[in-house]
């Protein structure tokens, strides 16, 4: 680990109209860490990752990603990297979907050598062969033709982490990845993502689960109206939570 | 009966496919302007920007409320006293291709709109520009939905196209009106006309059905489900 972040939010804003959602959140990520955003439902927490990953505009604040920044101010002036840089730091942070999102007139193998062909410009028998591989480990090696149609939801949602992995990322990106699953899936997903932690992945993850949480994440944030309320390494987040609104979340969601 | 086969036919049968090739010619350039055209306004229209959407929605607005037959005569009659002067063809592919251009532009923005937000989301997330979002994940699958519907257009505008004979473009019906006029047969005349529209109505949609077909996935062809019902109806035919 180095000692700048991979990724670092600063002071980030973001309002829909009216709605003011991100009220000043602060967040760095290092690399190999993983980060667990849990909080109650409208908290922000979707708008904070799609706010990282630029599939929303923030208002204002500052976004670095490995070293490029992606949006800052200047004075009172606000900033956006221009479209080439964002696209290149969305490439080396996918997104996994609570909906999976698939392509769904491409078949599982097409669906994975999009971003590297496209997008990465590797060439595609390379990619292929890399997709096939990364369909084995996820555990679909006999999938490649078929269309996410004739998948079950946790064999796409194995799809769209392939998808994810095979952009060769820095980071990845979670949102609720499992709350779509029927439960008897939800196992296998989350030991998917176990397995990419393991190998040492940067992984941001929004997710309900939390005895997941406490057995995966480095460290634990709260957000609840649209601001960091309290982070932690999950044992004192979800044992001796400090702030009341913490601790009424964690009480309601035993429960 | 005779006579019909044996002297009409050979006698006016050519010139009538004559005017039949003019009516394809007319169908298939109005259909490529407006593919072209209706794709254009579709695109404007989502580009979510009110200096765009407003002319467009206007066009659209316009040229769908004014009988086709009007537009024609507007174009052929009434452009020449502001100095646009327009042979008969020019003008009927002109009137023809802004009027199903505003019809298309309605099927593609349905189209385009029933593709899942999902997807695009998808696509930017791993860094996909807006151009190859729309070429490789929303064009394919909203083109799929669309083309049975205009298909339908396809056809009628093949039909339409017979309005174009009263601003005396020789195509198909103005051709049998001709003979007519020096035979006095109109009932087997109007009988050929009607046959032939007929056979080149019922190839197209043969045509659009199996490129409909064609465009499916196998896996769905298989279940036996045709796009139709995976896709929200996006329009019906006017
Ligand atoms: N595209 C949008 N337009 C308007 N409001 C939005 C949009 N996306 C999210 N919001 C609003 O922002 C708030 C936070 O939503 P979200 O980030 O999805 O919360 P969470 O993921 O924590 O449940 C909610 O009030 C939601 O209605
Ligand atoms: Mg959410």
């Amino acid at each position: 680990m180095t000692d700048e972040p991979l990724l670092s939010v600063r002071a980030l804003h973001k309002s829909f109209g009216a709605l003011h959602v991100l009220k000043g959140v602060d967040l760095s990520v290092r690399s190999g860490e993983v980060s667990f955003l849990i909080g109650p439902s409208g908290g922000g927490k979707s708008t904070l990752i799609r706010c990282i990953n630029f599939l929303e505009t923030p208002s204002r604040g500052e976004i670095t990603f490995d070293g490029r920044s992606l949006c800052h101010e200047d004075g009172a002036v606000f900033h956006v990297a221009p479209e080439r840089v964002l696209r290149e730091a969305r490439s080396e942070m996918p997104m996994v979907f609570q909906h999976f999102n698939l392509f769904t007139h491409r078949t599982v193998l097409e669906n994975i050598i999009e971003g590297p062909v496209l997008v990465k410009r590797r060439r595609r028998d390379e990619a292929i062969a890399d997709a096939e591989r990364l369909l084995r480990e996820v555990g679909l090696g006999d999938k490649a033709d078929f269309y996410p149609e004739q998948l079950s939801g946790g064999q796409k949602q194995r799809v769209a982490i392939a998808r994810a992995l095979a952009m060769r990322p820095k980071l990845i990106l979670f949102d609720e990845p499992t709350s779509a699953l029927d439960p008897e899936l939800v196992a296998g997903i989350l030991d998917t993502i176990r397995g990419l932690a393991d190998l040492g992945m940067t992984l941001v993850v929004v997710s309900h689960e939390m005895s997941f949480a406490r057995k995966l994440a480095d460290v634990v944030h709260f957000i609840a109206d649209g601001t960091i309320v309290e982070s932690g390494p999950p044992d004192r987040i979800f044992d001796n939570p400090e702030s009341p609104r913490l601790s009424g979340f964690i009480r309601s969601i035993l429960h | 009966m005779y006579e019909f086969f044996f002297v009409l036919i050979p006698r006016h049968f050519p010139f009538l496919l004559e005017g039949a090739l003019v009516t394809l010619e007319l169908s298939f350039l109005s259909m490529g302007f407006g593919l072209v055209l209706g794709l254009a306004t579709a695109l404007g229209r989502l580009s979510g920007k009110p200096w765009l959407d407003w002319p467009l929605k206007s066009y659209v607005e316009i040229w769908r409320d004014v009988p086709l037959i009007v537009q024609l005569m507007v174009i052929y009659f009434t452009l020449p006293t502001i100095g646009i002067t327009l042979s008969g063809f020019w003008a009927g592919v002109l009137g023809l291709s802004l009027n199903l251009g505003a019809y298309l532009s309605e099927v593609f923005r349905a189209a385009i709109m029933s593709i899942d937000p999902g997807q695009r989301a998808a696509g930017m997330s791993i860094g996909m520009s807006k151009v190859m979002i729309y070429r490789r994940i929303i064009f394919p699958q909203a083109f799929r939905i669309a083309i049975p519907t205009i298909g339908g257009y396809f056809i009628a505008l093949l039909k339409d196209s017979s309005l174009v004979s009263f601003i005396s473009v020789n195509e198909l019906l103005r051709n049998g009106n001709i003979i007519i006029s020096n035979t006095f047969r109109n009932m087997e005349v109007y009988m050929m006309v009607a046959i032939i529209y007929f056979v080149l109505s019922f190839t197209a949609s043969r045509l659009i059905r199996y490129l409909e077909h064609s465009l499916t996935p196998r896996y769905l062809r298989r279940q036996g489900r045709a796009a139709k019902a995976l896709a929200p109806e996006v329009a019906v035919l006017p």
